[in-house]
């Protein structure tokens, strides 16, 4: 704890981040309680009135409250980002220590499948899975930790290169611990480091992606407040109204920026 | 008097770590004079590297000078500019670090790396430049410098690495070489090499030098006075002669009867151990750091700071009693017989490991007895670690086959049993890397009692106690992390693991080389008694000779992958002998002032190149027409010793009546 709080005080990064993810995730949280309005009323107030005292973020063109919108907004891409985060985060980590575990021709196997998968742009996959399974907010956290889970087994991997040489895992096997002991047992609490800051980038990475997913209208179906689907379903406003899309755009990139400066300052620690 | 090259004088250090400063060099004072060569030897953690980094002034951020001054040639480092301090780093003082490899850039060649030396310190043109870097290459005795100022880095060995990087050092013409342990990332013989230039450089251009070392047969070989570093502290200081004839502080006492000396096996006279453990950075009692270690302290120790006192105009002790210092070998306890060896219990079978192309191991028959201990020795690419690892099964042999108590075993370790497991296990080199540091140590161990010795979790865990008493160590060690461990202690964890199920046999691969001579010792004894006590037969590689003299019952010597001889130890020592044995032992730095060398110039023979005879005959001082290209035939000059070679008995180096 101790040193939580040092890390905190010596890198500004780190704090700002979990600050501002923080806010995001109480807001979401409470939202029932913070949002002045419900998020899905129409008329509360006029159409597309620009920001003002009565409505911080203005209204969109159904006269709904943006502010309302955007704080009920985070629930959808809060609670799918790390979801599907944590998804990639265990096939993945599995994947990469059974390359490095298994070394030879399993490695070769397995890596160049997933360079195989990782040559597909990010959307163009999940677009494809997505228009075969049909839109769901399930269907997009498995699509989402099912593309990243590639990215964190070749970090996984990396690191468990390095690891498995290593002579406990010779001790391990030479008390005839079973591959799946060690990998997981032995060798995975050793890479932890390393994959929570992955962890942690993808989590920034996820929630950029599932807000594409929104705005291309195969994540979370309108009229729900998601982010990804406010900025498409207002984008022909962008001219009149621009604070309709400015304001879950803006949400997006601050969380996305939040998690992104929560990893530096994790990988800055790793590297002390 | 001249003035000194480099003086500390009354130097203290300290390091600010989570947010304390910690004294780590405490009132140094000690003085390298024109031409002179001194040595610094302390075990990890005294402070000796980090006086050296002040000498040059390199301390890192973190470090303070509390008190004290440090100056060369009469000026003080505190009031020199920057530009002058780079300026004398190198035209006054240049160092030579352990590690050749970090120490030169991968991507420049040889002949670059040195001739922009004299381009930047000198502003030779290029051309001029390299002719100064092979004249330069020359003065460290390099045969053919035309060919190695072209190589890269890593095209060339450690050893001659370590020239380069010396030969870079003198570029500028220093008066003085700082020298932080240069040779104990080589191997025995080119170490010895790399020591003789070291004595050529200080006859041929008078250069002084400061030697820091762990070891003490290094320091004793190659320089005139010695300081012995403790907690920081210089606690002894005299001519190399006088400090090992007559040491006058304790700790210096204790310390030379901690190292083997190359002559006797531990039955006839055991190595001191020194109990307890150094005291942490900054956290040493009032009075002489040593006390709580001290066999002949008293309470007058614990009380009030003890000083440098000086013995004599060149001896000083930081003792309050020098006299009570116990001569040398009077720290030993005594020592007692061992018991005899039983029967054959591992034994490999023209054993064969290939790796791209090349025979690693090349048909390698060995035994090892019960009670007994067989040590392998060899240069690093003999196969040494290959043969432990196709014993265990964590190779694959392509031919040949392992026994235990006669029953011949799977090659892959997956297609052992778990009775096999159990009996034959292995304890390994790196005290970072041998235990999880993820895992506490009383789970670890309970794990590997659990799975050895066959127990439920709640039997294998109340063990643990138990199992580390046996090792000496605390019952609470059991809730430590391995980091917050020193080197032995981990290393006696490893010991416990490995005989978590009561082994028939247990392959040591270097177990101690990583570790100070007085951890050494305190684990090669722990070794002993539990060989004692339980008939264990041990593998114990090693590529220190005075340590396998100590431990072996008998050894084997491999080379490029051959059993090049076998033999009982006292006969390999004090017989007639291999003539790759034979280099071997030229290589222990104070057994050859006893016995005139052998030594032909060691010659790095690469694998590949291996005639169909012997594959020492390349390098042999003693080569004959048939080496190349006949397979050696075995000679036997005492009972239970082979000897692969062409010579007869009466022609092979070593004496026959000894």
């Amino acid at each position: 704890m101790r040193s939580l709080t040092r890390s905190l005080t010596v890198s500004p990064g780190l704090t700002i981040g979990l600050l501002m993810v923080t806010v995001w995730v109480v807001t979401a949280a409470f939202a029932p309680w913070v949002a002045p309005h419900e998020p899905t009323a129409m008329g509360v107030g006029p159409q597309t009135a620009a920001p003002s005292w009565g409505y911080w973020f203005g209204t969109d063109q159904y006269g709904r409250d943006i502010l309302s919108r955007v704080i009920y907004g985070g629930r959808y891409v809060l609670a799918i980002a790390p979801a599907s985060t944590l998804l990639g985060l265990i096939l993945g980590t599995l994947i990469g220590l059974l390359a490095a575990y298994g070394r030879g021709w399993l490695d070769e196997v397995i890596m160049r499948l997933l360079d195989a998968i990782m040559a597909f742009p990010i959307v163009v996959l999940a677009l494809l899975a997505l228009t075969v399974l049909g839109s769901s907010t399930l269907n997009v956290i498995l699509v989402i930790g099912l593309v990243f889970a590639p990215l964190i087994a070749r970090t996984a991997r990396s690191a468990a290169l390095t690891e498995v040489r290593k002579e406990y895992v010779e001790a391990a096997r030479l008390r005839g611990e079973g591959h799946w002991y060690v990998m997981v047992m032995e060798v995975a609490p050793n890479i932890r480091g390393p994959l929570m800051v992955e962890a942690t980038i993808r989590l920034g990475y996820a929630v950029f992606t599932s807000a594409t997913l929104g705005f291309l209208g195969l994540g979370v179906q309108p009229p729900a407040p998601d982010w990804g689907v406010m900025v498409s379903s207002s984008r022909s406003l962008l001219t009149t109204a621009p604070w309709a899309v400015l304001a879950p755009a803006l949400a997006i990139a601050a969380v996305v920026i939040g998690f992104s400066l929560i990893a530096d300052g994790l990988r800055d620690r790793e590297q002390q | 008097m001249t003035t000194p090259l480099l003086t500390f004088n009354a130097l203290s250090i300290a390091f600010r770590r989570r947010g304390e400063w910690r004294t780590a060099v405490h009132d140094v004072s000690l003085s390298v004079q024109p031409g002179e060569t001194v040595g610094l030897v302390g075990e990890s953690g005294c402070g000796k590297s980090t006086l050296a980094m002040a000498g040059l002034g390199y301390l890192p951020d973190n470090a303070r000078i509390l008190a004290g001054e440090i100056s060369l040639t009469g000026e003080s480092l505190a009031t020199m500019s920057p530009a002058r301090l780079q300026q004398r780093r190198g035209d006054t003082i240049a160092a030579v670090y352990q590690n050749p490899a970090t120490a030169l850039n991968p991507a420049l060649t040889i002949g670059r790396q040195i001739s922009e030396i004299f381009e930047y310190q000198k502003g030779l043109t290029a051309r001029a430049a390299m002719t100064a870097a092979k004249a330069m290459l020359e003065q460290v005795r390099i045969a053919n410098p035309e060919q190695l100022l072209r190589a890269y880095p890593y095209q060339i060995s450690g050893g001659m690495q370590q020239r380069v990087v010396i030969a870079m050092a003198l570029a500028g013409e220093p008066d003085l070489l700082v020298l932080d342990e240069p040779t104990t990332a080589l191997d025995a013989s080119i170490q010895a090499d790399v020591l003789a230039l070291f004595d050529d450089l200080r006859r041929d251009l008078g250069v002084a030098m400061l030697l820091i070392s762990h070891d003490l047969g290094v320091v004793r070989a190659v320089c005139d006075r010695a300081a012995v570093m403790y907690a920081g502290e210089i606690v002894e200081t005299a001519p190399v002669g006088e400090l090992f004839a007559q040491p006058k502080h304790p700790y210096t006492a204790s310390l030379i009867d901690c190292i083997p000396t190359g002559h006797t096996h531990w039955s006839h006279e055991r190595l001191a151990s020194i109990p307890g453990y150094p005291p942490a950075l900054g956290e040493r009692g009032a009075g002489c750091a040593f006390a709580p270690r001290c066999p002949v302290a008293r309470a007058a120790c614990q009380q009030q700071p003890v000083a440098l006192a000086w013995l004599n105009n060149r001896h000083a002790s930081r003792c309050l009693f020098p006299e009570d210092t116990a001569a040398p070998g009077g720290n030993r306890p005594p020592a007692t017989p061992g018991r005899p060896a039983g029967e054959r219990v591992l034994e490999s079978d023209d054993l064969v490991v290939g790796y791209k192309g090349v025979r690693v191991l090349d048909g390698v028959t060995l035994d090892v007895r019960a009670g007994e201990t067989l040590a392998l020795v060899g240069e690093s690419g003999s196969g040494k670690s290959t043969l432990a690892r196709a014993l265990t099964g964590l190779t694959v042999p392509d031919a040949g086959s392992v026994r235990l108590d006669g029953t011949a075993l799977p090659g892959a370790q997956r297609k052992r049993v778990q009775s096999t497991r159990r009996a034959l296990q292995m304890v390994f080199q790196s005290p970072e890397n041998t235990l999880n540091a993820s895992h506490r140590i009383g789970p670890a161990l309970g794990r590997a009692i659990r799975e050895l010795g066959g127990l439920g979790y709640r039997a294998a865990r109340a063990l643990v106690p138990e199992r580390l008493a046996q090792v000496a160590l605390e019952a609470d060690t059991a809730n430590r992390r391995p980091a917050q461990l020193s080197g032995g202690q981990r290393q006696r964890v490893a010991i416990a693991r490995a005989f978590a199920g009561d082994p028939k046999a247990v392959i040591l691969d270097e177990p101690t080389s990583a570790l100070d001579v007085s951890v050494q010792a305190a684990v090669l004894d722990l070794l002993i008694d539990l060989q004692q006590r339980r008939g264990t037969a041990y593998l114990f590689i090693s590529h220190d000779l005075a340590v396998v003299r100590y431990i072996a019952d008998r050894v084997a010597v491999l080379f490029l992958g051959r059993i090049m001889e076998v033999g009982p130890v006292e006969r390999i020592f004090s017989g007639v002998r291999h003539p790759y044995t034979a280099e071997l032992l030229a290589a222990i730095p104070d057994w050859a002032q006893d016995h005139p060398s052998t030594q032909a110039a060691p010659v790095m023979t690469g694998a590949r190149d291996r005639p169909p005879g012997c594959p020492y005959a390349s390098r042999c001082a003693y080569v004959m027409p048939q080496c190349a290209n006949e397979p050696p035939p075995v000679r036997e000059p005492a009972p239970g010793q082979q000897i692969h070679c062409h010579l007869p008995i009466n022609e092979l180096p070593g004496s026959l009546y000894e």
